[in-house]
């Protein structure tokens, strides 16, 4: 079974500091490691690794330095890991995001699960692992939480629901994001490391892969942020008691001075 | 300071502190309370390889290396101690059979220590014999083509637990020192049981327990190296095990200042954190050079036993004792800088003096420390 495994690097402070000026997060100074809900994904892949067998394969877009976080996931287990990287993809939002990496995974190719975290922690949008499947044409479970059971043509999952959760079974090859509950990521081995080391990652540019230039970065992005800002804190809220009739009557009178 | 690690020690060094904060601090006071072995943080540190760093790479592990050990060690016994010695005692139970042990038993027993499916635990001290190892009385008499043994050997690390034993008995009474004899001795062997379970004041996580052997018969395979070399056996696996106690009391010391020092710039008295204060400030720049000086004694010493360097009795007895009986002071100081709150169970800190003072008994007292370096002294300096 071939996993492939869509990571990202993103700044380890879960208090992540925004550039007013041109609205990009500022990396400076912060230490960069793997997507915490990236790690669900790997561990996950590297577990279907050691129960079928196959080869896990680690694919992360970014800069240059991103190439830690792909050695980090082979620490872990992974088998080989790809680089996407090229100034012609800086910029991208999701959509442009997924449609690169649809590409990368496609220049791969022979895989039958992709696995995504359920979403990265600095942009939190959980759009990535559905578009990559949009792209691809795959189907696509996301919130997994459980992996009941892998054959070599279907997989059976448990989806997180606010309420309980759905069992679906959809054929192979297809894409599933996961959420923390799946599983627990291990720690790395010392071989592990050693071998994380040595390891040689490819790097992918816009030239190794068939896409559609258009598509890409800046230009391939339809979503324009407009403004980021840090919501102010909610102010804690009013509590009214009293008898059922005293207190509507007290609540529809709050919001007739609201209203006016 | 820099001690110059390779990239691969700095690797390590960091597992082995991610493991440590991950993985042993969470649940060092749950361990202290409740005495049960660790087994789930062992299963991750065997997952991790690290019992691979006291055995050869042909057998499943990553090579022997004090060095590698000793940093692996200090790191996971700063955040405990008793933890850290099931995995520390482990490597003890195993050099004799890497120094000694022929193909085959290295090939039998090694893997399964290397991966940290088993531990090992090493047994010569018995009720009178402690300090003085020549006074063993327990007996292994060669019957045929087996040894049968009987005795009692307690304060035994990783007791009960352990699945390999090397155990030092009596062959040949009559040639004193020269008549012990090591034997490497499996769980569940006719005869070998486990007796008390001590409750001890630190290193609580780990076990120490009684061995009781009672016409146990060992298949003469198991003896280790020939008949009467046991002391030599003995001698040997404590040069490579000392650093390693060395490394945990280091380990301890610095798990209590790094506690100190948080502390002391959290707590406020007088309208200032504590660390303001000229008392608290000299308190710990002591500390923190002992446990320096220290680690440049113990690193040193692990150097030179990796390096081959004969004659590291008096080196590795000095970085053994000096880091014990620093770690015994450091400790109690840190308690002193927590002031009421550091005697409460609540804080983390009175653990690390309970910790702290086996470093300065067990694997020889610090008194028979200073005995080997004295007599070392004395001889080179009557040449």
């Amino acid at each position: 079974m071939n996993i492939i495994v869509c990571i990202k690097q993103v700044p380890e402070t879960t208090e992540v500091r925004i550039n007013p000026e041109t609205n990009t997060l500022i990396r400076e100074g912060v230490k960069s490691i793997i997507n915490p809900f990236d790690m669900y994904a790997i561990e996950a892949g590297v577990r279907l690794k050691e129960k079928f067998g196959g080869k896990v394969t680690i694919v992360t877009m970014g800069p240059p330095q991103a190439e830690a976080a792909i050695r980090d996931a082979i620490a872990m287990g992974a088998d080989e890991g790809f680089l996407v990287c090229d100034r012609a993809f800086a910029g991208s939002d999701t959509w442009a995001t997924s449609y690169t990496l649809s590409g990368a995974i496609k220049k791969i190719g022979g895989f039958d699960i992709i696995l995504c975290g359920k979403q990265a922690s600095d942009g939190d949008t959980a759009q990535v692992g559905p578009g990559i499947s949009t792209h691809l044409d795959i189907p696509q479970v996301t919130y997994v939480k459980k992996i009941e059971e892998a054959t070599d043509k279907s997989i059976k999952v448990e989806r997180m629901m606010e309420e309980g959760y759905e069992i679906i079974e959809t054929p192979l090859p297809c894409l599933l994001t996961v959420v923390k509950e799946i599983n627990e990521p291990r720690i790395p081995s010392l071989k592990g490391l050693m071998r994380a080391k040595a390891a040689k990652i490819t790097t992918l540019t816009q030239k190794d892969m068939s896409l559609d230039p258009q598509g890409l970065g800046l230009c391939g992005s339809p979503t324009q942020v407009v403004k980021i800002f840090t919501p102010p804190q909610r102010q804690g809220g009013q509590i009214l008691t009293g008898e059922a009739e005293e207190v509507a009557s007290q609540l529809v009178d709050l919001i007739k001075d609201e209203v006016h | 300071m820099d001690y110059l690690l390779t990239d691969e020690q700095k690797m390590i060094k960091d597992l082995a502190h991610k493991i440590a904060e991950e993985k042993i601090r969470p649940v060092a006071a749950k361990y202290d309370i409740s005495e049960e072995y660790p087994w789930d943080v062992l299963k991750v540190i065997g997952e991790s390889d690290l019992f691979g760093l006291f055995i050869p790479a042909e057998y499943g592990g990553l090579g022997v290396n004090v060095m590698n050990l000793c940093l692996a060690t200090e790191e996971l016994s700063r955040a405990c101690g008793g933890i850290a010695v099931c995995y520390a005692a482990s490597a003890l139970g195993t050099f004799p059979i890497v120094l000694f042990g022929n193909e085959e038993q290295k090939k039998k027993y090694l893997p399964d220590l290397a991966s940290g499916k088993k531990v090992a635990a090493f047994a010569v001290t018995e009720p009178g014999a402690g300090s003085d190892a020549s006074a063993i009385t327990t007996v292994a008499k060669k019957e045929g083509d087996h040894y049968v043994l009987n005795g009692l050997k307690h304060f035994i690390t990783n007791g009960g637990d352990a699945e390999t034993y090397v155990v030092i008995a009596m062959t040949d009474k009559t040639k004193g020192a020269r008549g012990a004899t090591a034997f490497i001795v499996e769980k569940g062997t006719p005869g070998f049981t486990f007796g008390k379970k001590e409750d001890k004041f630190g290193i609580r996580a780990s076990s120490t327990r009684e061995l009781i052997f009672t016409d146990c018969k060992i298949p003469k395979e198991n003896l280790l190296s020939k008949e009467g070399m046991g002391f030599i056996v003995t001698m040997r696996t404590f040069d490579m095990s000392r650093p390693g106690v060395a490394a945990q009391a280091l380990g301890i010391g610095q798990g209590a200042l790094e506690l100190a020092v948080k502390y002391a710039k959290e707590r406020h008295q007088f309208g200032k954190a504590i660390s303001s204060f000229q008392g608290i400030q000299w308190m710990l720049a002591d500390m923190a050079t002992e446990i320096e000086a220290a680690r440049a004694l113990v690193y040193s010493t692990a150097r030179m036993v990796d390096a081959g360097c004969k004659d590291v009795a008096k080196d590795s007895a000095m970085a053994k004792m000096y880091a014990s009986d620093v770690a015994m002071k450091v400790t109690v100081d840190a308690l002193q800088i927590f002031g009421g709150y550091g005697y409460m169970k609540d804080y983390p800190i009175e653990k690390y003096v309970r910790d702290a003072k086996i470093t300065q008994i067990y694997e020889g007292t610090n008194q028979i420390q200073r005995s080997i370096i004295a007599l070392q002294l004395i001889k080179e300096y009557s040449k």
